[in-house]
């Protein structure tokens, strides 16, 4: 059926877009890098102490504990969506993960005699299974967040809510659920598996923290995911032009609802790590951190707006935002700074992509 | 170029569509040849989109039978109708604007190759297939830009590649001239043609004359839900078909 071509078509009048243009260096995410780097060379010479090596696992460790999440938000982000329960989500999940450890490992309790015994001496828990507790309690942890990300993308989805009022709805939803179960005083690791939990959340590998380790693993994936798959290019679809990922027949309620499960999960993850770094779940833990999340993701490049973003601007947020607060306590900046300066990045961040894209 | 004897594409006979009361189309019928251009000509409101929309599959006719190809076809949905050879160019074109025009071409039927249990894009595959397309459609198009950054006409093409990807056998065009410079509208008109000589049948809905008169072989007017002329083009005129349109001139 293809028809020979008679003479092969000519590009008289379309150029090339030049390789300057195109792809990161014309995107935010370019940019940001851009001005990360800058930042870093400025921080070398104005602290000694800012490449020392204790002080650059410090901040890989600390925006670890951000990013994992501003992975999950990005994909949301990127069909034109907002989660905003992330916060709460974090919490709920390190505090039902830790509860459900601390259960399963009294020996008494029905559920407890399943997993420990206890040791000849009388006082030694012992597991039956060793790190079976650890395995079933993640599972819970990350499985209300699943459960949690399945009614914001059904009510999206399907009932056809604002993913912001959903979100809103969630994030009281969910930090509610967090004070119910806990009355308030929220729940600490406990048992023969704290030590594995606290290995896998707040160790390090070879002086890597395992939060980095994580989050790199995490955005590679993400990167083949977005770029590579099909799912991917549907996410892009759907905040590119909506009506016509539709008419194209993508199917636009499961790639929705399937964002909003990964970002609860990213969320449940990251609130996990965070409560291993704590040794606890508080009740108010990660409170506002949504904010910070969001904030991450559009200054790396994200657009609220939909069809624009990827896991490396989520990163280069976190870390630019990192490296702000960590400039700022080394340069003895008082630390109530820090918040205003987001504020402004993230403006300047968006007013250099606006300027940048009306020059083009 | 029609032909007489050949099966029609298309064959509508006595569609008729209520919403409610309100009666938006009674006894159409007609018939699409293959490799034949109809023009589907008709103020507001004059049922158009209604026939459209039913031959697309996004509503049921309340009468009437639709054979594609000389098979009585049901459609629910849209995918139904895509599934047996129509593809719709909407108005809008339904591009996204942040993909490239592969990834445009290619949109809910990408080419996969396996990786064990993986199944990735396969772009290289796609690119070479989408240039090939626009090579046929004449347009020059790069499968690797960005839909944002082409001109109405370039975006004309990756709408129309679209369609020939899946070897559609009845495209319908949504005035597809309405929006675009003069330069542009020639380029669509090229691509139209491009279609026929392909032996795919076209549906050209548009409120301009001119074009109209330029591409069709055969023009057909609605006017309050009922089809008021079926004409080839030569046998009519374009104050013929305005008298019809505006009811100045009942049927012909």
């Amino acid at each position: 059926m293809a028809m020979p071509l008679e003479t092969p078509i000519s590009f008289t009048n379309v150029g090339r877009i030049r390789w300057w243009q195109r792809g990161i260096f014309a995107s935010q995410t370019g940019y940001v890098l851009l001005a990360l780097a800058v930042l870093l060379v400025v921080m070398h010479f104005a602290s000694p102490y800012f490449f020392t090596e204790g002080n650059i696992q410090n901040v890989a460790k600390n925006f670890s504990f951000i990013a994992i999440a501003t992975l999950g938000v990005t994909f949301v982000i990127i069909t034109g969506g907002i989660d905003l329960s992330v916060g709460s989500m974090m919490c709920f999940s390190a505090m039902i993960t830790s509860m459900v450890m601390t259960e399963l490992s009294a020996p008494g309790s029905p559920a407890g005699s399943l997993f420990v015994h206890m040791a000849a001496d009388g006082k030694t828990v012992l597991a039956n299974v060793p790190g079976l507790i650890l395995l079933v309690s993640l599972l819970a942890g990350l499985g209300v967040a699943l459960l949690a990300g399945l009614v914001n993308g059904f009510c999206i989805a399907v009932l056809g809510l604002s993913p912001f009022v959903t979100t809103l709805g969630m994030l009281s939803i969910v930090r509610g659920l967090g004070y119910v179960v806990s009355n308030g005083r929220g729940s600490f690791p406990g048992g023969p598996d704290a030590d594995y939990f606290y290995a896998l959340t707040s160790g390090d590998v070879l002086g890597v923290p395992v939060p980095f380790i994580y989050l790199m693993v995490l955005a590679l994936t993400m990167a083949v995911v977005l770029h590579h798959s099909a799912f991917g290019r549907h996410v892009f679809a759907l905040g590119g032009n909506e009506k016509a990922a539709e008419l194209t027949g993508i199917p636009v309620v499961r790639v929705k609802i399937e964002v909003y499960v990964i970002c609860a999960l990213a969320a449940g993850l990251q609130g996990i790590i965070i409560s291993g770094w704590l040794g606890s779940a508080p009740a108010n833990m990660a409170t506002s951190y949504e904010l910070n999340v969001i904030a991450a993701a559009v200054i790396g490049g994200a657009n609220l707006a939909g069809g624009i973003g990827g896991p490396l601007g989520a990163i280069v947020g976190c870390v630019l935002l990192e490296v702000i607060r960590n400039g700022l306590v080394l340069a003895q900046v008082s630390s109530y700074w820090q918040q205003t300066l987001v504020g402004v990045i993230i403006i300047l961040a968006v007013l250099v992509d606006r300027i940048r894209s009306r020059m083009t | 170029m029609t032909n007489t004897e050949a099966t029609p594409v298309l064959e509508l006979t006595g569609i008729g569509k209520e919403f409610g009361a309100i009666r938006a189309l009674h006894d159409v019928d007609l018939q699409v040849l293959p490799g034949e251009v109809v023009g589907l000509m008709g103020d507001n409101g004059a049922g158009k989109s209604t026939l459209v929309k039913i031959i697309a599959g996004n509503f049921r006719p309340s009468h009437g039978e639709i054979r594609f190809a000389g098979s009585a076809v049901h459609f629910s949905r849209p995918v139904d109708a895509r599934g047996v050879g129509i593809e719709v160019v909407y108005q809008d074109l339904a591009l996204a604007d942040n993909l490239t025009a592969a990834a445009n071409v290619f949109l809910g039927r990408e080419l996969k190759r396996r990786f064990g249990p993986l199944a990735l894009l396969d772009h290289k595959a796609m690119a070479a297939r989408a240039l090939e397309l626009f090579g046929e459609l004449r347009s020059e198009t790069r499968p690797d830009d960005l839909v944002k950054q082409m001109s109405g006409g370039q975006r004309q093409a990756v709408a129309i590649a679209r369609t020939r990807l899946s070897n559609a056998r009845l495209v319908m065009m949504d005035e597809p001239t309405a929006a675009i410079s003069v330069r542009q509208v020639e380029q669509v008109l090229g691509l139209i043609h491009r279609l026929k000589e392909q032996g795919v049948a076209v549906m050209l809905i548009s409120h301009r004359m001119p074009d109209v008169f330029a591409v069709c072989d055969r023009v057909i007017v609605m006017r309050r839900g009922e089809k008021r002329a079926d004409k080839p083009i030569h046998q009519t005129s374009p104050e013929e078909v305005t008298a019809l349109i505006t009811g100045a001139k009942e049927a012909a």
